[in-house]
């Protein structure tokens, strides 16, 4: 039995790192309709910058992440201001090419560096002993990872649900000319959308970064990873990216803890997440908190 | 009213403007708005009245328009092809035509998020926000449910209370009537009436329905292919033969000419 909550637990971890990943992806395509391919990039660049801040710096690591999400917050921003403010009016598609280029830019300055080849990891800064309860353990980083991640949710879903200016960047999503109408200023909107993914990017490359270690293409790689969380929370959902990431971080962890190795099966854990994914969208094309477009007849 | 020579709130200086750098839709239009005043702009589609209110509001740019020629001035400011979050800082504020309200926001959410450009502090615009449902007793009920499921009269309530809490000096309604069931666009036009009154705004109405516009405007402009072909006092207008021909469907006799007689004329009128 403590082998079940022991899968449980890591789902939760894993869960929580998806969902962190997750919300940048949300935060923009909440207010523009964009899908941002070149998250993952951001996820990596806020770890190297953390990384730098503390081991180059010698700032102290809790204050290096806080700098370092601010200072993502506003290069987020200008990589909107430079490459995609000019495109506000053109097709969502274009939109989302220039993104696939950004990722491309993004990669090649960061294989200028030393982080595009070679592995880091961060300062142990936690006890390293794990925690453990009943049998169960949990190791600090991972806590204090779910811990910042559930922070992070919460702000966020109050700054959306209960503040003037969240409630204009939901506005500006649901109806652009509307927004403009009543005096919301759009560049303003997606530049501050990008910010904030941009702050939520470098949480969750510090946390990931803490816990596997500083490797780029494992840090780029959760921008891909967590496409099938948020197609499954609902491209919009805040809630659903949380859920969604904490069940496919379980789903994930019982196939390698159950299925793996047993009935000759492999590799289940990359396999099923996808298969659940198909199937549920099948029944519920909006992702399980997305938005549907309202219809009057 | 346009006689005097008091400053009018909202001055049109023969704007003329143009789409996508081709298509001009206004020509050369002009229209004065005193303060305090409710003043009607008629005319069937496609007259330019919705390009006129969206020139006014600097909201002609996501459309790819442009004002060429004349000027815009607001409470004696320069707005010619200023940015609409600029236009609403100042206190013009456009209801959109068609209501255009967030429809996966709350009636709440959407009421408050008009006061985005508001600096005057909390307590104020929470004031107003309580205003909105004594004024629009109707909305209090459902201040949860999402927009896009309340009815049309609702939306149009929503709309102008979210346009309201930006504490407009103007306001500018681009066809309040439409798709509305007589009974509630006589209930919206009765709220405009008396918004003019209680809250004191000067209001800039666009319509089809010639009838009820005149009925609640004290000043009148009918406009047909991208200029003003009349004006003049609503009581005046009313009277006016050919207003009551062309747009309410009455001949002199008071009977209703036939649809077919109406549009010949109308097309001689043009060449004219």
């Amino acid at each position: 039995m403590s082998y079940f909550f022991q899968l449980v637990v890591s789902g939760i971890v894993v869960g929580s790192i998806y969902a962190l990943s997750a919300i940048g992806f949300v935060l923009i395509y909440k207010s523009s309709r964009v899908l941002n391919l070149a998250h993952g990039q951001i996820i990596a660049t806020g770890a190297f910058i953390t990384y730098s801040l503390t081991v180059t710096a010698h700032i102290p690591i809790y204050l290096s992440f806080l700098m370092s999400m601010i200072i993502t917050f506003f290069l987020a921003m200008s990589v909107e201001k430079i490459f995609l403010r000019r495109l506000i009016g053109e097709p969502i598609i274009s939109v989302i090419m220039v993104t696939i280029g950004l990722m491309s830019i993004i990669d090649g300055l960061i294989y200028l560096t030393p982080f595009g080849s070679e592995n880091f990891s961060f300062p142990p800064f936690l006890p390293q002993q794990p925690i453990v309860y009943a049998g169960i353990s949990i190791s600090y980083t991972q806590l204090v990872g779910v811990i910042i991640t559930f922070i992070l949710i919460g702000l966020f879903s109050w700054f959306f649900k209960k503040s003037t200016v969240g409630i204009s960047m939901r506005a500006v999503s649901d109806d652009q000319l509307a927004s403009m109408s009543i005096g919301v200023s759009v560049p303003r909107v997606f530049g501050l959308a990008w910010a904030t993914a941009g702050l939520s990017a470098a949480a969750a490359g510090s946390v990931i970064g803490n816990i596997t270690g500083l490797n780029f293409s494992t840090l780029h790689a959760f921008g891909i990873i967590v496409f099938p969380v948020v197609i499954l929370g609902g491209l919009d959902s805040l809630l659903g990216a949380v859920v969604a990431g904490i069940i496919m971080g379980l789903i994930q962890q019982f196939a390698s803890g159950y299925l793996d190795g047993n009935f000759g099966l492999y590799g289940t854990a990359q396999v099923l997440p996808y298969i659940l994914l198909l199937v549920l969208l099948l029944f519920k094309p909006h992702g399980l908190f997305g938005t549907h477009e309202i219809e009057r007849v | 009213m346009n006689t005097n020579k008091t400053q009018h709130l909202l001055e049109v200086n023969n704007i003329e403007v143009v789409y996508n750098d081709i298509v001009q839709v206004l020509r050369g239009v002009s229209l004065n708005v005193p303060e305090g005043s409710i003043v009607a702009l008629l005319g069937t589609n496609g007259a330019g009245k919705t390009t006129t209110l969206r020139a006014i509001s600097g909201l002609l740019k996501p459309e790819n328009g442009f004002i060429r020629d004349g000027f815009i001035k607001f409470m004696g400011e320069d707005i010619t092809n200023v940015l609409g979050t600029q236009v609403v800082k100042l206190g013009a504020v456009m209801v959109p035509e068609g209501r255009r309200i967030f429809k996966h926001l709350t009636v709440d959410e959407n009421i408050r998020v008009g006061s985005i450009i508001r600096k005057d502090g909390h307590q104020k615009i929470r004031k107003d926000h309580e205003l909105m449902y004594r004024h629009f007793p109707r909305l209090s009920n459902i201040t949860h449910r999402l927009a896009g499921y309340c009815s049309g009269g609702e939306q149009q309530m929503i709309a102008i209370a979210r346009a309201l809490m930006a504490a407009p000096k103007m306001l500018m309604l681009d066809e309040p009537s439409l798709g509305l069931a007589p009974l509630l666009v006589k209930e919206i036009f009765e709220n405009i009436e008396l918004i003019n009154k209680q809250m004191n705004t000067t209001i800039l109405v666009v319509e089809q329905n010639a009838k009820i516009a005149l009925e609640i405007s004290q000043y009148a402009y009918i406009m047909e292919s991208g200029k003003i072909v009349l004006e003049g006092p609503s009581e005046e207008l009313k009277t006016n033969p050919d207003v009551k021909e062309f747009y309410m469907g009455v001949t002199q006799g008071g009977g209703r000419k036939s649809f077919k007689e109406i549009k010949s004329y109308k097309r001689r009128k043009r060449w004219m």
